[in-house]
């Protein structure tokens, strides 16, 4: 039976992360990009709010269960506060949710608590993406070979974040042509952390360009253990969580445009109040509308198995990525002059916007 | 609770819906679009028997099932199993689709407007044996989306306490068959004080067989042909007083656009509905695009980054993405309405995103497929021409976006005109 509300749950989360967003990732994001730096209290005080923890069951250290529809609805609330902030705060989820979505019950048990029972933010990471234009998630230039008890990786990533503070990643390298993830701890031999990239934007983000020079990962690393893993859901994970964090940044500049719109004067009227702007309006808040139901949806049939899950969480998050440069490109448009001036946020959000299409496998839900 | 799965009855009800509209309509499309205004009995009569056996088929959801007490406690489905009903019989042909018997548009002004003895007189003459149409006639000449410039006039005579007609009508959707082919009836908006702008604005129901409404033309249109479009004249056309629907007085200056409102009230509810029309030719057009191209050993590789797909795989991909996305504001939008939450900006954004959607799939499709495409072998073309009306009628794309921008800016209708 068709739905449309969130359950209460997810209501108070919801609400909680809103306040989260707006009093302080909002009103920190401004110097934060300009700092490239979040402060690690911004990044705690997001930690507390709980979003992980209440991802993982009681038996691995957490206090509920998984579902992708509660983390699309808690990456669109992050991401209306600042995409950086966002990333920063569900980074140690590129570490646990793997775990928990394809890991083998051991490394369930030996690792999620380390996460999730720890009381401060650690950035437990997660490393997919390579230095690649046509980077394919299923077809990896990175590689894992068998080699006696172990497996060899060979690479280079990037946009790894807090690679320098991580205390353990998963990386994704092709095993027989198949993407699978491996657990890789902090200062084993070869792991190689390179240098802070820079960015179009989310700069306050610190991401990595990170070496595999013939890192030895023991046999039982490798994620869901001996027999490895499908690689689909948290590919899937993937593109939902960039999909709401999309919806979340283009509501942002949705809003903002809309409000200053209805503040300034042109020809003896408010902006608003010229169809070529309201139209505009009309557009973005439509779409937005109409990728979060597509969003939601993918997420639903994630959480309940549908056999067309990955499809839908394809197109979601192309839907996404482009939506997402449509409206904060228009969010700029309608403040004009002001809009290109680092002062207002707009700027800052199409800079961050365009990222949707590029970002997969920097935050899963 | 968020949740995306079909009821049950909609499932069933589409996979019967899918067998008339594979059997009964796709093989006589190209037939009636080149045989414009010739009548689909067999379509017709079938659907008739069809929904006399059901209760379905009206464009707002029956009344009834409300006060029975078995089915007091289950979630409304009315206006959701409608809306997939549209789409579906919309994916086997739109224009036949819209000479559904059961009254249409005229027969949910009723349902919206109407007092109980007027919805039992007028709606009655649906459920009797022979297939009746009614239909709604709001634009004229010179007023197409500015309604309140209507100058159709409705003048009691107090002699004969009947309402006198005056004024002419265009694009009347079924008007022919509403008021010539069956004992139906056309829904005719009208001003019982010219002065008062659109706070006199009423509906009037002229049944079939009134002295003085006359069809005076059958218009020639770009698609969907089977559909009968009329020019209608009321020319001291008599009808009872009882056949206003709403009050019969301009009232306070306070409800000024009361009568008005109930066109939009009407709008509300069938936006949507003609919203989910459109997404069943934008999916019967991607459908039909995905076999043509796997015909030609193309198969759309979901998954990949854009960077390794074709640029006619992309354009696929991105055609689903509208579709699919256009569709859950539909259903989102009848969802509220069945749950009656206020859906105006909800109704529109899913008729201004389905009325672009359609249009640029249909279009994208043609130029898809070259040669192939552009030609009348396919219903590619069809379906490109037939598209277009979804983007226009009940409120064209730019109406619509005028509407939600009211809603989201918080402004009047004359803080943005």
């Amino acid at each position: 039976m068709y739905s449309f509300e969130p359950n209460e749950e997810q209501k108070m989360l919801v609400e909680a992360i809103n306040r989260y967003a707006t009093s302080d990732l909002r009103a920190s994001a401004h110097d934060a990009d300009e700092d490239n730096n979040l402060p690690l209290k911004l990044i705690q005080k997001g930690w507390e709010l709980g979003y992980l923890q209440a991802s993982v069951p009681a038996e691995y250290g957490g206090f509920g269960e998984h579902s992708a529809v509660t983390g699309v609805l808690a990456a669109e609330e992050m991401a209306y506060g600042d995409l950086a902030g966002a990333l920063a705060v569900m980074t140690p989820g590129l570490f646990a949710l793997p775990v928990l979505l394809a890991g083998s019950e051991e490394q369930k048990q030996k690792y999620l608590p380390q996460v999730v029972e720890n009381p401060d933010w650690t950035p437990y990471t997660g490393a997919l993406l390579e230095p690649r234009f046509d980077f394919d998630p299923n077809d990896l230039a990175t590689t894992a070979v068998e080699d006696g008890d172990a497996y060899v990786i060979q690479g280079e990533k990037v946009y790894v974040p807090y690679a320098e503070s991580a205390p353990a990643f998963i990386v994704y390298a092709a095993l027989e042509g198949k993407t699978q993830g491996f657990i890789v701890e902090k200062g084993t031999s070869g792991l190689e952390v390179a240098e802070r990239q820079k960015l179009l934007g989310i700069n306050a983000l610190p991401v990595h360009r990170v070496c595999f020079n013939a890192v030895r990962v023991p046999r039982e690393n490798r994620l869901g253990g001996p027999q490895g893993h499908d690689f689909a859901p948290v590919l899937d994970s993937a593109r939902v969580a960039m999909a709401g964090l999309g919806v979340g940044l283009a509501r942002a500049a949705f809003e903002y445009s809309r409000d200053y719109a209805k503040e300034r004067e042109v020809f003896g009227v408010k902006v608003a109040q010229k169809q070529a702007i309201a139209f505009m309006l009309a557009e973005m808040a439509t779409e937005i509308e109409a990728i979060r139901l597509l969003a939601w949806e993918a997420a639903w049939m994630l959480d309940n198995g549908k056999e067309e899950a990955s499809t839908a969480a394809y197109l979601a998050f192309t839907g996404a990525a482009n939506m997402a440069m449509m409206v904060t490109d228009r969010a700029v448009q309608i403040l004009g002059g002001h809009g290109y001036i680092r002062e207002h946020p707009v700027e800052l959000w199409m800079r961050n916007g365009r990222g949707i299409a590029t970002f997969t496998g920097l935050a899963l839900i | 609770m968020i949740d995306f799965e079909m009821p049950k009855p909609i499932a069933q009800q589409r996979y019967a819906l899918q067998t008339v509209a594979e059997n009964m309509m796709r093989p006589v499309s190209r037939y009636f679009d080149e045989h414009e205004h010739e009548i689909p009995w067999d379509y017709i009569n079938f659907m008739h028997m069809a929904m006399r056996q059901t209760g379905a088929g009206s464009l707002a959801p029956s009344d009834s099932k409300k006060d029975d007490p078995e089915k007091k406690d289950r979630p409304r489905i009315g206006y959701q199993s409608l809306a997939f009903m549209l789409e579906m019989l919309s994916w086997g042909d739109v224009g036949m689709y819209l000479v559904t018997p059961g009254g249409g548009l005229g027969a949910a002004a009723v349902e919206a407007t109407g007092t109980p003895e007027q919805k039992e007189k007028f709606l009655a003459r649906f459920r009797q044996e022979k297939p009746v149409f009614a239909a709604m006639a709001m634009t004229e000449p010179q007023a197409g989306s500015d309604t309140s410039a209507i100058r159709t006039t409705a003048v009691m005579d107090p002699k004969t306490n009947e309402w006198v007609l005056n004024g002419e009508k265009i694009f009347v959707t079924a008007g022919h068959k509403a008021l010539e082919v069956s004992p139906g009836f056309v829904v005719v908006w009208a001003t019982i004080d010219p002065s008062a702008g659109r706070a006199g604005m009423r509906p009037f129901v002229v049944e079939a067989g009134t002295p003085g409404v006359k069809v005076t033309k059958l218009e020639h249109k770009m698609g969907i042909r089977v559909s009968d479009t009329a020019a209608i004249v009321l020319q001291d056309c008599r009808i009872p007083f009882e056949n206003i629907l709403g009050p019969a007085e301009v009232i306070s200056k306070k409800e000024t656009t009361k009568g008005f409102k109930g066109a939009m009230a009407t709008f509300d509810a069938t936006r949507p509905l003609v919203a989910a029309t459109a997404i069943g030719v934008a999916r019967a057009t991607v459908e039909l695009v995905k076999e043509l191209l796997a015909g030609q050993g193309i198969t759309i590789r979901y998954g990949l980054p854009p960077q390794k797909l074709s640029a006619v795989e992309r354009d696929v991909i991105e055609m689903e993405v509208m579709l699919r996305s256009a569709w859950l504001l539909v259903i989102k939008a009848v969802w509220m309405a069945d749950n009656g939450m206020p859906n105006s900006k909800e109704a529109s954004m899913s008729k201004v995103r389905a009325g672009d959607v359609v249009t640029r799939i249909t279009q994208k499709a043609v130029e898809l497929m070259g040669p192939l495409g552009y030609t009348r072998d396919y219903l590619l073309e069809k379906w490109f021409r037939d598209a277009k009306i979804s983007d226009i009628y009940e409120g064209t794309g730019q109406i619509n976006r005028l509407v939600v921008a009211r809603n989201i800016l918080n402004y009047s209708g004359s803080e943005l005109r």
